[in-house]
């Protein structure tokens, strides 16, 4: 290996480790600092630091712990060393004494650190913060994308991003959101908030190759909240849902940007994950303590259980579905009803469950698509294509678009 | 500890939520005070009142020492500040928790605005 090789990889090496302890970093500082600015530029700082010297010593054993002590060391230094900062210093000394030493004792237990994590991750998602800022700042903040990279996911200008993520970390501190697990009683719509987030983060990776660091960031923070949560099923629940979605990205994205689940190649689909996919869903129906992302799941594992298209159990996939629409009753969930109704019943019925729906979701490029799929099966080939003519016109991404598009050409 | 305006909005020509009959406004009384003595007992209640329309509203300019007085509100609009708490709160939790008992009592919806500072400005040197 040429030196340059060497230093290239101990660069990505560093920079992946600074991706992976960036979230457990800011965590524990903002615990410790009561300030999510604070502990942010600590860590940058320490970053600094760290790229310099791990580059020629090493990465150190415990790189999260490193990383903690030397960005408290100097946000305690700069503050000493401005007059204004007096008074702050005084807090975070005192802060620092009832801490004691973080990488002896604290980053020795795992839970602790995972504290951190969850608190935070609360903090980002809580209710009084729209919905736009809660992803911005779980991407930032614990996933550890660069402001520029979120910025990029979701089509704005990193300066836009910037000031969203300003207003929303402005907020949480002048009107004191707390860093804090909620507590017994309001915890289930909490976290029925962060798990929203966090399959938000996944679905707009879905669609776009560009994007699929959402969809490992979702799937990682998923798997995160699992551990800190073992006893909350619908958080394993989504786990199993997105790693049930994403065996099958390989075959959706095959031969064409969008493969339909009709034709996609099986075989490329990504057995380790369907299995660990299936074992969540499996242990979920054990706990019987049924949630919205668990129905989710279980749909997903019939699915991904059949060897073919025409061999899936479309009868336990509509039970499925109709527990799912009694505790979610959304149009969405009607229509993915309708058409799986389809399969048992044929095309005329699925056309009259869709039309059901379809004054409610009239916007949804989704609902023209069904409609157009089950009219080309009725032979109504006019009715189709318009179908899909507005189906196209509706779609929210190019892929979907250009699909829709092929679907209108073969006429 | 942070201090909290809870305020409620009421829509001009709009009464729906209001208490109509004797016995509607004695249950919504009730349902208030008790709300208060809550707030009181936990040490909560700074202020709190309700106001007048905004009809009864006028607004003091001063440009250059010199005072111009007009009639009605400083903003026209549908939508005016009806009546307010400002309360004591440990954190945002706690103040949407007062937020949600106080738009239960009065059937309003209750807009929860932290306070950046409070008390005599003589008081806050020192902390800009």
């Amino acid at each position: 290996m040429t030196p340059t090789v060497a230093a290239r990889r101990g660069a990505t090496d560093v920079e992946r480790v600074f991706r992976e302890v960036y979230g457990q970093a800011v965590a524990t500082l903002v615990r410790v600092f009561g300030d999510i600015t604070l502990a942010e530029d600590a860590v940058q700082d320490a970053f600094v630091v760290a790229s310099e010297r791990w580059r020629s010593d090493g990465i150190p054993p415990n790189p999260a712990g490193w990383i903690v002590t030397t960005a408290r060391n100097r946000a305690i230094d700069d503050r000493r060393r401005s007059a204004r900062g007096r008074e702050l210093h005084e807090q975070l000394g005192a802060a620092a004494r009832t801490w004691h030493d973080p990488v002896a004792e604290e980053w020795g237990e795992d839970a602790a650190v995972k504290d951190d994590q969850l608190r935070l991750i609360f903090t980002c998602c809580h209710p009084a913060l729209r919905t736009e800022h809660q992803v911005a700042l779980t991407l930032r903040l614990l996933g550890g994308l660069s402001v520029d990279e979120v910025a990029r996911s979701f089509l704005v200008s990193e300066p836009a991003m910037a000031k969203r993520l300003v207003r929303a970390k402005y907020k949480i501190k002048a009107a004191n959101i707390p860093y804090r697990v909620p507590a017994e009683a309001d915890l289930p719509e909490r976290l029925r908030a962060v798990l929203s987030v966090l399959y938000l983060i996944y679905n707009t990776g879905l669609d776009d190759p560009q994007r699929s660091v959402l969809r490992s960031e979702a799937t990682r923070l998923a798997r995160a909240l699992v551990e800190l949560m073992p006893d909350e099923p619908e958080a394993a629940g989504l786990l199993g849902l997105m790693l049930l979605s994403e065996a099958r990205v390989p075959a959706r994205t095959a031969k064409s940007p969008l493969v339909l689940l009709r034709d996609q190649d099986r075989t490329k689909w990504n057995r380790t994950m369907i299995e660990e996919g299936h074992a969540i869903v499996r242990a979920c129906l054990r706990r019987n303590r049924p949630g919205p992302f668990q129905l989710q799941a279980a749909i997903q594992a019939v699915h991904c259980d059949a060897d073919s298209f025409e061999a899936t159990d479309w009868a336990q996939i509509v039970a499925l579905y109709d527990q799912l629409f009694s505790v979610m009753p959304t149009p969405v969930v009607a229509l993915n009803r309708a058409i799986a109704i389809g399969e048992i019943e044929g095309p005329e019925a699925a056309l009259a469950a869709l039309d059901a729906v379809a004054p409610d979701l009239d916007t949804y490029h989704l609902l023209h698509a069904a409609r157009g799929t089950t009219l080309r099966r009725l032979g109504r080939r006019d009715e189709a294509k318009a179908a899909f003519e507005r189906a196209a016109g509706l779609a929210a991404t190019e892929v979907d678009r250009q699909f829709l598009t092929q679907q209108i050409e073969e006429y | 500890m942070s201090q909290y305006l809870l305020s409620t909005y009421f829509v001009d020509g709009e009464v729906e939520g209001a208490p109509m009959t004797p016995e509607d406004m004695q249950a919504f009384m009730g349902k208030v005070i008790a709300l208060e003595a809550e707030m009181d007992a936990s040490d909560t209640f700074v202020f709190g009142g309700a106001l007048h329309d905004p009809d009864a509203a006028t607004v003091v300019h001063s440009s250059d020492g010199d005072p111009v007085t007009t009639d009605g509100p400083f903003v026209e609009s549908k939508e005016h500040i009806g009546g307010f708490y400002i309360i004591n709160a440990d954190d945002l939790d706690e103040a949407l928790a007062w937020a949600r008992k106080t738009a239960e009592a009065t059937n309003h919806p209750i807009e929860v605005r932290p306070f950046r500072a409070t008390g005599r400005v003589e008081d806050w040197r020192g902390e800009a």
